[in-house]
């Protein structure tokens, strides 16, 4: 395999894609409509686009015109340069992650999650955790294998102690969202010494938008997660993380 | 029964007869029982508005006042209006400002007082209501003035967080075509125990429901609607902790629609049952007067369950929301009954087994307004193949006359559509009405179709007849719908559901039962 690729319309190397985009200018009339148009040539152009074409234009509203352009992109893949970031744990399914827990624990996946402290804000805590879930994913309690037990907002670290405790939790969430004078920092570092003596201890993980995610350790947690985590990357999380835990 | 599925009606009836069986013992609760919204919701009807210091509504202020001291056993109209009498406040909002400080101590009144007092709170409380029917008049007035559009409605969502974002892209829609403008709550309003005040432009994928919020998209609406000669209608949520208070904010506000489910809260964000059916009765009591059309949340259930094999609970379900809409004054006009095209594409048939659901729904129902909900659980970021599930979708809309159509994106599950997904979705809307609006009429379903919906038919009974063996609240913390389990003693909002005292009083309930 050569090591420089371009995309493929119908030929090798023919380096042919497809775009479409919206551009805030009128095309309502002849005049405006080749204006737009040449807008849009413009932009394929600065793309990277050669010798595109507009082959649809559409006014939307006054005030828009939609578009959709081919042309040859005049970019090449070096894919010697082609960098993954690397995750330490699999994307999967639903069904694999029951599976996978059903195959390790034999029993259901216990999950305690809770805003701590005086936080009240349970949005992060809930879009994870709630049926209803988040970016298009059902939160953990849509999992066949998961027992979720939301303890919802301002629970104490001792509270939270004694119900994980209670509920023989495998794993114990938490969400902070306000961060003034570190509290977020605060919180999961007394997270991390209320539970450092548990036996056996629950899988710790913290979630907030404002969470430096290299910082778990030094906080004494398992695993930080930060804006835009989905539902489904924290159960693939504890899905591979009591699969590590069984195998060690 | 007429239809063209055949179906018996006995079993119909014998369905809505277990589901009024199912519902009855819910009633006599939410009979007997107050919560801390419903009393707030008396509260906002009478017009109190605004917020403390830090945001907290003033009603909130005055009904945690009163529960303190004289509690909301007896409601809270006696305590206040007595209070108001007695004391030297020229109005509820400087009640309310003393009552947060402490100063006030309420007290239930009897005799003479309590005679003032409920004067008092009718007068107030009544204002609130004649405006709801001033809203609904206003409604018929501009309906018969502009024009009302042809069904099945074309509903479209908007959803920036920023009100003034939210305003020119309704318009914009509505330009475009859209018949109904939805605008979602921004995620985790349903679990704030109070209605944020105020105009607002932040939200977490949604803007937050408040009265000014109601009041500023409702206005450009009407603007918009007398551009385009067609009264272009506005949908929000009346669910969570604040049904109630949310109900008669739109009630007062002339919102159109409202999504109002008997157990959407319950299931997908964990309230407890017994508040959301308590909260459900009376904020249907109000939508009824206002004239506002509920949607209830069906769909929901498909995109947590396999759509094939939890056809059924959706039936029973609807069969629940009718007799408790019913229960609550709400006419079949106004029962937007949900379900959803969510089977999975890849299965042999699934447009012939989706066709006898919609039409089984729609002969079940034959005068309600159906709300019928694009696919959303197997869009899979295959933008085209997305496309083209969306114009089946509205095929099938189209095909089984379905009355509101919530339109597809294709773009669902990837982002917040761009301007230009909702210009193509409403293309396909439109080529599929023009091309094949009228199918329905020369559609005669084949024994393949008709014998799925009578199978579905029979599983809701047979699920009825199981809910009405075990009680609707032990069926949903066995977790029958929605495949989540809900104990009626779990979940959130139990600590704001109060047992109505001898001698309670709600003036609102008084005038809208």
């Amino acid at each position: 395999m050569s090591s420089v690729i371009r995309p493929y319309g119908d030929t090798t190397g023919d380096g042919r894609v497809q775009v479409s985009f919206t551009l805030p200018l009128p095309a309502v009339d002849a005049d405006q409509r080749a204006f737009a148009e040449g807008a849009a040539l413009q932009l394929a152009a600065k793309m990277g686009l050669d010798a595109a074409m507009v082959v649809h234009t559409k006014a939307v509203g006054p005030d828009f015109s939609f578009f959709v352009v081919y042309g040859r992109a005049s970019h090449l893949v070096d894919l010697s340069q082609v960098k993954v970031t690397p995750r330490e744990y699999p994307l999967l399914a639903a069904a694999e992650i029951n599976l996978r827990i059903r195959e390790v624990l034999g029993r259901k996946l216990v999950v305690v999650g809770a805003c701590t402290g005086t936080d009240a804000h349970t949005v992060g805590i809930d879009a994870i955790l709630n049926v209803k879930g988040h970016a298009g994913e059902k939160g953990l309690e849509y999992y066949r294998e998961m027992r979720v037990v939301n303890l919802g907002s301002q629970v104490s670290m001792p509270a939270l102690a004694s119900r994980a405790a209670a509920e023989h939790a495998d794993a114990v969430l938490i969400s902070q969202v306000v961060t003034q004078r570190d509290a977020h920092l605060e919180a999961a570092r007394e997270l991390g010494s209320t539970f450092a003596a548990a036996s056996p201890r629950p899988l710790l993980v913290v979630g907030g938008p404002r969470y430096d995610p290299s910082m778990a350790g030094e906080l004494g947690v398992d695993k930080i997660f930060t804006r835009g985590t989905t539902p489904g990357e924290v159960a693939s999380y504890l899905a591979h993380a009591v699969s590590s835990l069984a195998a060690a | 029964m007429t239809g063209k599925l055949g179906l018996d009606p006995a079993k119909v009836t014998r369905a809505r007869e277990l589901a009024r069986w199912a519902g009855e013992p819910i009633t006599r609760l939410a009979q007997t029982h107050t919560t801390s919204s419903i009393e707030r919701a008396v509260l906002r009807l009478a017009g109190l508005e605004g917020a403390d210091a830090d945001g907290m509504p003033w009603v909130n202020r005055l009904a945690d006042a009163v529960a303190d001291s004289a509690g909301l056993q007896h409601g809270v109209a006696l305590p206040v209006w007595d209070a108001l009498a007695t004391g030297d406040y020229p109005d509820l909002r400087s009640l309310a400002m003393a009552a947060a400080g402490g100063q006030v101590k309420f007290r239930v009144p009897d005799g003479a007082a309590a005679v003032a007092a409920r004067d008092g709170a009718l007068r107030e409380v009544g204002a609130g209501i004649a405006r709801m029917d001033e809203q609904r008049a206003l409604r018929s007035a501009m309906i018969a003035d502009l024009a009302d559009p042809p069904k099945p409605w074309i509903y479209l969502i908007v959803a920036t967080g920023d009100i003034y974002e939210d305003i020119p892209q309704a318009q914009a829609a509505a330009r475009e075509g859209a018949d109904i403008i939805a605008v979602i709550r921004s995620t985790g309003q349903s679990l704030l125990d109070y209605v944020p005040e105020g105009a607002t432009r932040e939200g977490y994928a949604g803007t937050y429901a408040t009265q000014e919020n109601f009041r500023l998209m409702r206005a450009a609406l009407d603007d918009v609607s007398r551009e385009l000669g067609r009264y272009v209608r506005l949908t929000n949520y009346a669910s969570g902790l604040c049904m109630p208070e949310i109900a008669a904010l739109a009630g007062m506000q002339r919102l159109d629609m409202m999504l109002n489910d008997c157990m959407y809260g319950i299931i997908f964000r964990d309230i407890n049952p017994v508040r959301t059916f308590i909260d459900q009765r009376f904020s249907r009591q109000v939508h009824a007067r206002a004239g506002i059309v509920i949607n209830t949340g069906e769909d929901n259930y498909l995109t947590t369950a396999d759509a094939v094999d939890a056809a059924h609970t959706v039936v029973v379900s609807q069969l629940l929301n009718e007799y408790f809409g019913h229960e609550a004054g709400l006419t079949d006009a106004q029962l937007g009954l949900g379900h959803a095209f969510e089977i999975n594409p890849a299965i042999p048939d699934s447009f012939l087994l989706e066709l006898a659901h919609a039409l089984l729904v729609r002969e079940l129902f034959p005068d309600a307004p159906l709300k019928y909900m694009p696919p959303t659980k197997h869009m899979t970021g295959n933008v085209f193949a997305g496309y083209l599930l969306d114009a089946f979708f509205n095929l099938c809309t189209f095909m089984t006359d379905q009355s509101i159509l919530l339109t597809g994106m294709m773009t669902e599950g990837i982002h917040t559509p761009f301007l230009s997904d909702r210009d193509l979705a409403l293309e396909n809307v439109r080529y599929v009405r023009s091309a094949a609006g009228r199918l329905g009429g020369s559609f005669v379903p084949d024994a393949f179709v008709r014998d799925r919906a009578h199978q579905v038919l029979d599983e809701a009974v047979g699920l009825l007849e199981r809910i009405n063996r075990e009680g609707l609240l032990t069926a949903i913390a066995e977790g029958t719908f929605g495949v989540t389990k809900r104990p009626s003693d779990g979940g959130r909002g139990l600590d704001g559901v109060i047992k109505q005292a001898d001698g309670y009083w709600n003036p609102a309930e008084e005038e809208l039962s």
